[in-house]
């Protein structure tokens, strides 16, 4: 069971992985101090959503105790936080927020998608005020199966992530590229939620049901 | 509440509804039994309640063109315009002082809405039920024509309730303080707990969905609907060129005092090319101090959370500042709202069970034993009596792992950052572990069933039981006063802090250990028992400070009250036949007869009510949860206002809300 | 309330104590590591223990209670060799979030169902691990799994990892006799007795036979359709209300 899902082929299809490091990995003896000390001091944003938040504490507390992971360290502030865990249902009226917070954090940042909910919508998906997974806006590093992961899955998901920074190299780790910073944009409560990177499409959708509605009514 | 169930022949009814005025719909005329319900018709053929002696003293004051019998429960406000007469007099004159719910149902088909109200005696005994009518009206979009007097000014715990009926149903109130949509934003469109709106998602009215078998290929839900995602927009709707402002009329009361925010001014102008973060305008040229030969200091506001450490989850305080004092509070709510209610009545009544674990995500088995004794009610069964024990086990379990939850929080948002609650996540794990041995899974149990229980419990979880409730806890409670309960620290932080005296907070409609720390004996297992809380030996803590401090007190005695309750039980569980967990056939089709019923239990954190109405099929016609920790905010303001901001955080944390309740 | 500081010392007094008892059961352990004990998670997380001890996993991990329940499996009966799923669809009406997506195997002559499932799609992205599939199952066929190491990257596809379909949910019911052997044991005996009296009816039915013709036994069946136990009217039952609606 376990060799199946840690196998790299994880990586093979990872498009935030580079091309050239997918099959064969190449890590100097920089990166692979770099990405030491990276994995080993997470700090993840002290940012609960629902109920998976709750697994998310028992996992800090003294039983699962996540300092043994160097990850303990949760921050209030997005300024200090290299890793948001997305413990919860993520709703239209919070994206926003979530969003912000995501761009406010500095780059390398990381992202967990916390539960069923958090990675599509879960059993909420089909609620008005849901927006079915955490991924419609912001990247994610991290998916979690289950609803809600017990903390042991959660400490799963930071070795899955750990892994994934070890792959990574200093020589093309997006945020020591030259280029402008991918920044999200924020997306606006309007009738409904609005994804301004989509705005077009949605005003050409509605003006053809726009159109639609005035020839049924004719 | 069995009895109030009537008997759903219209014959054998008492009062007719001839009393009907002309100016309602009268749709509560017997109407030929339909051969099916066509998927969620309204409820047919209603039944009339029999009136309890408070009703016909009402009608005996107001008339019977005011009052007449409603279908099912309770009676009928007929003329709207005497509703806060009426309310007053069930107030004043009747003693019912306590706004337990207040809600709304749309019956389509009769083409109004009616809304619902419950109130109840701070002594104790059932709830009545009244109920007024609006026309639906025409605009889908607008809210209704008629509006429904305010009932603020009688009880103050009806302000959230009637801003998410307004927000679900479109149902305005005359006279509310501040009528704005609470747990959707301002411009949503459409009122989402109406029957004719259909969510982005939309499959069917009820579930199962047909799609699923047999021929069911898996589909994700977002290639059924044109956007591609769950979003739904008014036709010809322009993303680039609108004005949003979810935020509409939040500032407006708050405003007066406050440099450089304009009550006018504080919506959301987008930027020009409609991308990006919407920044509030403001004017900056009147930030200066106002005058000069008194130094005065420019009152601010500040906007706590969504993302705040000590708002328990994403509740937004937006406080009104004074220097340090809070000169003002409004909440802004919904940021967890998961549509419970919606999904709700799409679900069959067995599929509700799992959802009501996430309403109040710390302690889940107490939601679903307050929703299965409501159904179990309008059903009609009991449960066995091994079962019973069983869930008033589990349910004090519950209670005593979420107060060691609530005071390691309170004690985090005093400042004592994490070591009490470190000690008190390890108690509830322990709990938790009991949970995930017996039922499956450590916050989400799904352990109740109608008429039973889904598991037993073998020897070792009895064992384990008993090892936690006749020694650990017991022991670790006392730890914890010895840690917690003199520290000068903690006392000198909390006592006077978030007072709110007993006839304000039975006012607001406050319940749980809040009320009981102002001095009112409250508790539903004693006031109104269930299950079978009326076999045990337990007390009802009470104090009388009504601050924080007391409130804290409060938890510490319950949950030795609980593990009595807890101890007695598990003494007479093997008088019970083991493995009898379940009366009659497990079914997974249930139908319930129609009518309706309010069925309410004490949760850690207060009154959780059900509201249910059925139309004899196999899902809620409407299924309302009746949340403790959302109507016990409404008192928030009244506790927080002449106090420092950072106490704001500890009489928030002392109501120990949950989010997922609150916004369901 | 006494001298000024005493509650904050006592208070101070519980923490050293579980500071204290913490190395304690530590030492404790180490001293009895030769000796036969309950294997160190356990006995370090049940309610005797003091002091706040960590489980190290993923060195490390508490034993899963055996209902302990995750995202569902099905059965696969390696005896017969053959999906114990008979696909009748009851999975996925009792799924609270409808996240069983079921196709039904056709006979390709006669066009009639077989009583096995050609496709099976469980979304975790949906499934709320409430368990009522295995609940209600009335042929064993759908287990809730003890795996929760369920953790993936992104992939090209979104989603792809997280729809489980038959291949991935298909387990042998070894593995199933393993994570629940109290359960398995039921099903065992609750096979034999079954087997047991079908036998004891075919005897009687053939005695019956011998007596005189009667068709008691199948108006029987008939008059019961919704016995939960009764499996196969169960199934019956629930094709007709679909039909119906």
């Amino acid at each position: 069971m376990a060799e199946q899902k840690n196998a790299p082929e994880a990586f093979e299809n990872d498009p935030r992985v580079p091309e050239e490091l997918r099959n064969n990995v190449f890590i100097t003896s920089l990166d692979k101090l770099y990405n030491w000390g990276r994995k080993r001091s997470m700090w993840p944003m002290l940012f609960g959503l629902a109920c998976c938040a709750i697994e998310m504490i028992a996992t800090a507390a003294s039983r699962h105790d996540l300092a043994r992971f160097g990850w303990e360290l949760m921050r209030a502030s997005p300024r200090q936080a290299d890793l948001m865990i997305v413990s919860g249902t993520v709703t239209k009226k919070m994206i926003p927020q979530i969003v912000r917070l995501y761009n406010q954090m500095p780059e390398p940042r990381y992202v967990i998608a916390m539960g069923a909910c958090a990675t599509a919508g879960g059993p909420f998906k089909e609620g008005y005020n849901v927006v079915s997974g955490v991924d419609k806006f912001i990247p994610v590093d991290v998916y979690i199966t289950g609803c809600p992961p017990r903390p042991e899955a959660l400490l799963h998901s930071f070795i899955k992530l750990q892994e994934k920074i070890e792959k990574q190299s200093l020589r093309n780790v997006p945020w020591y590229q030259k280029g402008e910073e991918d920044v999200v944009p924020v997306p606006v409560l309007g009738p409904d939620l609005v994804d301004m990177r989509r705005a077009q499409e949605i005003k050409e959708k509605a003006a053809q049901a726009a159109s639609a509605q005035q020839q049924s009514a004719a | 509440m069995a009895e109030e169930m009537t008997n759903p022949t219209p014959a054998e009814t008492p009062a007719a509804p001839k009393a009907a005025s002309a100016a309602k719909p009268a749709a509560t005329a017997a109407k030929p039994a339909a051969a099916k319900p066509a998927g969620h018709a309204a409820p047919k053929g209603p039944p009339l309640a029999t009136l309890t002696p408070e009703l016909l003293q009402l009608q005996q004051q107001f008339g019977e063109s005011v009052i007449t019998p409603a279908p099912y429960v309770g009676v009928l406000v007929n003329d709207l315009s005497k509703l806060r007469d009426v309310m007053t007099y069930v107030r004043d004159q009747l003693g019912f002082d306590m706004l337990a719910n207040a809600t709304a149902v749309d019956y389509i088909k009769e083409g109004y809405i009616e809304v619902v109200y419950h109130p109840q005696r701070s002594k104790g005994g059932q709830p009545i039920t009244l109920k007024v009518r609006v026309p639906r009206g025409k605009d889908p979009v607008a809210p209704t024509e008629v509006a429904v007097p305010s009932l603020t000014p009688v009880y103050a715990g009806a302000e959230f309730q009637e801003r998410e009926i307004y927000d679900m149903y479109g149902v305005r109130f005359e006279g509310h303080p501040d009528l704005r949509r609470i747990l959707t934003w301002e411009g949503f469109y459409g009122w989402p707990l109406r029957k004719d709106w259909r969510e982005a998602y939309y499959e069917g009215d009820t579930k199962p969905f047909d799609s699923r078998w047999p021929g069911g290929h898996h589909e994700l839900a977002e290639e059924r609907v044109p956007w591609a995602d769950n979003v739904n927009y008014p036709p010809g709707f322009d993303p680039l060129n609108f004005t949003a402002n979810p935020d509409a009329g939040l500032y407006d009361s708050m405003a007066a005092g406050v440099p450089g925010l304009d009550a006018k001014s504080n919506g959301h102008a987008l930027q020009p090319e409609g991308i990006g973060a919407a920044v509030p305008v403001l004017d900056r040229n009147r930030n200066t101090i106002a005058d000069e030969e008194e130094l005065q200091t420019d009152q601010i506001i500040v906007n706590m959370g969504p993302q705040h450490p000590s708002t328990h989850g994403v509740l937004r305080m937006v406080v009104k500042l004074d220097g340090e004092t809070v000169t003002d509070l409004k909440l802004v709510l919904g940021y967890l709202h998961r549509n419970h209610e919606k999904i709700g009545e799409r679900n069959t009544w067995l599929h509700n069970i799992p959802y009501t674990d996430r309403l109040d995500y710390i302690c889940g088995l107490a939601n679903e034993l307050g929703y299965v004794i409501t159904v179990e009610k309008m059903m009609g069964i009991k449960p066995t009596e091994r079962a019973e024990y069983l869930r008033v086990i589990m349910a004090e379990l519950t209670r005593i792992q979420s107060h060691f939850w609530a005071i390691g929080f309170l004690l985090n948002d005093l400042g004592a950052f994490y070591t009490p609650a470190l000690y008190f996540i390890t108690e509830r794990d322990l709990i938790l572990d009991l949970f995930e041995s017996v039922t499956g899974s450590r916050l989400m149990c799904n352990y109740m069933r109608f008429g039973g229980v889904s598991r037993d419990f073998t020897e070792d979880q009895i064992m384990h039981a008993r090892q936690l409730a006749f020694d650990r806890i017991p022991r670790k409670i006392d730890e914890l006063e010895q840690l917690l309960t003199d520290n000068e620290i903690i006392k000198a932080r909390t006592i006077g802090v978030g007072y709110l005296p007993a006839e304000r907070s039975i006012n607001y409609s406050l319940t749980g250990p809040c009320l009981r720390a102002a001095g009112v004996p409250y508790d539903i297992r004693r006031v109104d028992p269930y299950s079978i809380y009326d076999r045990f030996d337990f007390d009802i803590p009470v104090f009388y400070g009504a601050d924080v401090y007391d409130r804290y007190r409060v938890r510490v005695a319950e949950m030795r009250q609980s593990l009595r309750i807890v101890q007695q039980a598990l003494n007479q569980l093997d008088q019970t036949k083991p493995g009898d967990i379940q009366a009659g056939k497990k079914a997974y089709n249930h139908r319930v007869p129609a009518g309706e019923a309010y069925g309410r239990v004490e949760t850690p954190k207060g009154e959780l009510g059900f509201y249910l109405v059925s139309d004899g099929g196999q899902n809620p016609y409407r299924y309302h949860v009746r949340s403790s920790s959302f109507i016990n905010l409404n008192s928030l303001k009244e506790m927080t206002v002449g106090h420092k901001v950072a106490d704001a955080v500890v009489i928030l944390g002392s109501l120990d809300i949950v989010l997922g309740e609150v916004d369901r | 309330m006494g001298l000024m500081g005493t509650g904050i010392l006592k208070g101070l007094g519980v923490t050293l104590r579980h500071f204290i008892d913490t190395y304690a059961e530590d030492l404790k352990y180490i001293l009895n590591k030769g000796g036969v004990q309950q294997p160190r998670p356990l006995r370090r997380q049940s309610p005797k223990n003091r002091g706040l001890v960590t489980v190290e996993y993923p060195r490390e991990r508490l034993p899963l209670p055996e209902n302990f329940r995750y995202v569902p499996f099905l059965v696969y009966d390696t005896e017969k060799q053959d999906d114990k799923c008979t696909s009748c669809g009851i999975c996925a009406k009792v799924c609270p979030p409808q996240c069983i997506w079921i196709v039904r195997t056709e006979d390709p002559v006669t066009k009639r169902p077989v009583p096995q499932p050609k496709e099976f799609y469980i979304d975790t992205t949906i499934c709320m691990n409430c368990g009522y599939c295995a609940e209600f199952c009335p042929f064993d066929a759908i287990k809730m799994d003890h795996d929760y190491e369920l953790s993936y990257y992104p992939n090209q596809e979104p989603n792809a990892r997280l729809v489980h379909d038959k291949a991935r949910l298909t387990k042998p019911d070894t593995y199933h006799a393993a994570i629940h052997p109290t359960d398995w044991r039921r099903e065992l005996e609750d096979r034999a007795a079954e087997e047991a009296k079908k036998k004891a009816a075919a005897e009687a039915k053939a005695k019956a036979d011998a007596a005189k013709p009667s068709p008691a036994a199948a108006a029987k069946s008939v008059a019961k359709p919704t016995a939960a136990s009764d499996a196969p009217a169960q199934q019956a039952d629930a094709e007709n209300k679909s039909a119906g609606e």
